[in-house]
């Protein structure tokens, strides 16, 4: 038997509310498997589980609020369950499933869930009326005057509280991690047509934008220096054993989150953009995964779509460094002697002195620079 | 489609990329970027999406005819069959 807890879903996260379980006592589940859905600081976060085997007993009801780390469900491995045994499980169960738990996720937009918050409804017990049957804010105010209330939530708790989490992972990381910053302007000459191009042959469907070849580059970057794709813990630098990229997604409502685009150095531009659309949506739709948001192994954050021309990110812990990208404009540019226009970037680096120095740091922007002039390679 | 209808379904394609835009709030007028603080990988969804709603090609160089309601709007029922 083995406990399943509440997983840490980074540094800005201490604790979430159960709000829907998707499996029973009984039931069998593997690896990788989206079990129940965690209401944090971050939104609703789909939970994967990280073994094979069976449910035994589900600890923690739907709507109970729990410190990362609380045993959520007991689960009985794979390699010990034999058929009988799995038939068994659920008169081993100690606590049932609440009767609130789906077998399915509510389908809701944020908008309406948030409305559900500060109504004090609870969104599972409405029809919804929306396309798939989703519960819309019309539906929850509907039910609002029939169903029975909740303490409503104080409005704009929740982005309060994704406030407050930054903050604290923020004023850790600057505490604790001795940043410095360097910054390097980027000839796009080459890249940009080179995505127009690629685009004018793609179908709709597949279209790149330039920001995720910026992912693209900085992930092969890291093959070459690994010291900066890792985690500081224990007093000590450890190397991730793969290169997951995580990318800040601000959330139109306010705040943001940093989720993992996985095995970034592994994948063509092609997959990196499918993945990188289906991330963008879900984050703001609030349908991300838990390995998606624990597993982010440095962060790439680009504001250049906002005009900012040079970004000064804040690592977050327990990374160790942080990629920066501005806009992405026309400058005049010196070229075989002439004064030229040109599409540039400045792409900026946060790295940690406890692993790095600058003179690192600028080899490490001088590989990123080197894969954008060469995209064919990207 | 009439007019209303192809309005319709680009509110829809708009409320599939953007699932916190309330319809009733919707400037028709008023750039998406500027109203929805969209970005580029928001208005690639969401001229994905209109490309799956009305089976229309979209060259990029068209993107500036899609920054608003009324500009899809008219788009779509000058380029749809």
């Amino acid at each position: 038997m083995s406990d399943f807890s509440m997983p840490s879903l980074g540094a800005d996260m201490e604790d979430g509310t159960m709000i829907e379980w998707h499996v029973k006592p009984g039931d069998r589940v593997k690896r990788g498997d989206i079990i129940a859905v965690v209401e944090t600081q971050k939104g609703a976060i789909d939970i994967e589980i990280f073994e094979d085997g069976v449910i035994q007993e589900i600890v923690v009801n739907v709507g109970e609020k729990v410190p990362v780390g609380a045993v959520l469900a007991r689960l009985q491995g794979a390699g010990t369950v034999t058929a009988a045994q799995a038939a068994a499980a659920p008169a081993l169960a100690v606590v049932p499933a609440a009767p609130a738990a789906a077998a399915s996720r509510i389908r809701i937009s944020p908008a309406a869930r948030k409305r559900a918050m500060e109504l004090g409804v609870d969104p599972a017990a409405i029809a919804g009326t929306g396309p798939g049957g989703a519960v819309t804010s019309e539906d929850v105010e509907a039910a609002a005057g029939k169903l029975p209330r909740a303490e409503p939530a104080v409005p704009g708790a929740a982005l309060d509280e994704m406030r407050r989490a930054i903050g604290a992972a923020m004023a850790r990381s600057k505490r604790e991690i001795p940043h410095y910053y360097l910054g390097a302007t980027v000839d796009l000459g080459r890249l940009a047509p080179w995505i127009e191009e690629q685009n004018r042959a793609r179908p709709i469907t597949e279209r790149l934008i330039i920001g995720v070849a910026f992912i693209r580059a900085v992930a092969l970057a890291l093959r070459e220096m690994p010291e900066f794709n890792g985690f500081w813990t224990d007093g000590a630098f450890h190397p991730a054993p793969g290169i997951h990229t995580g990318v800040a997604i601000s959330l139109r409502a306010g705040g943001l989150v940093a989720p993992a685009l996985h095995d970034a150095d592994r994948k063509d531009l092609g997959t990196l953009m499918r993945e990188f659309q289906d991330l963008v949506q879900r984050a703001r739709s609030r349908r991300l995964r838990s390995s998606e948001l624990a597993d982010g192994t440095i962060t790439i954050t680009s504001l250049g779509e906002r005009g900012v021309d040079s970004v000064y990110p804040i690592i977050y812990p327990p990374q160790v460094a942080i990629v920066g990208f501005g806009i992405v404009g026309e400058r005049p540019w010196s070229a075989d002697g002439r004064i030229v226009s040109r599409p540039v970037v400045t792409v900026t680096l946060g790295a940690d002195h406890r692993v790095t120095d600058g003179h690192r740091g600028a080899l490490f922007l001088r590989a990123v620079d080197h894969y954008l002039q060469e995209p064919e390679r990207l | 489609m009439n007019a209303a209808e192809i309005r319709a379904a680009v509110i829809n394609a708009l409320t599939s990329v953007a699932p916190d835009i309330e319809p009733g709030t919707i400037r028709a007028e008023i750039n998406f970027r500027d109203q929805f603080d969209f970005d580029s990988m928001d208005f690639l969804n969401f001229v994905t999406a209109l490309h799956h709603k009305f089976g229309i090609d979209i060259p990029e160089a068209d993107y500036p005819r899609l920054m608003n309601l009324d500009g899809c709007a008219d788009y779509v029922s000058k380029n749809s069959a």
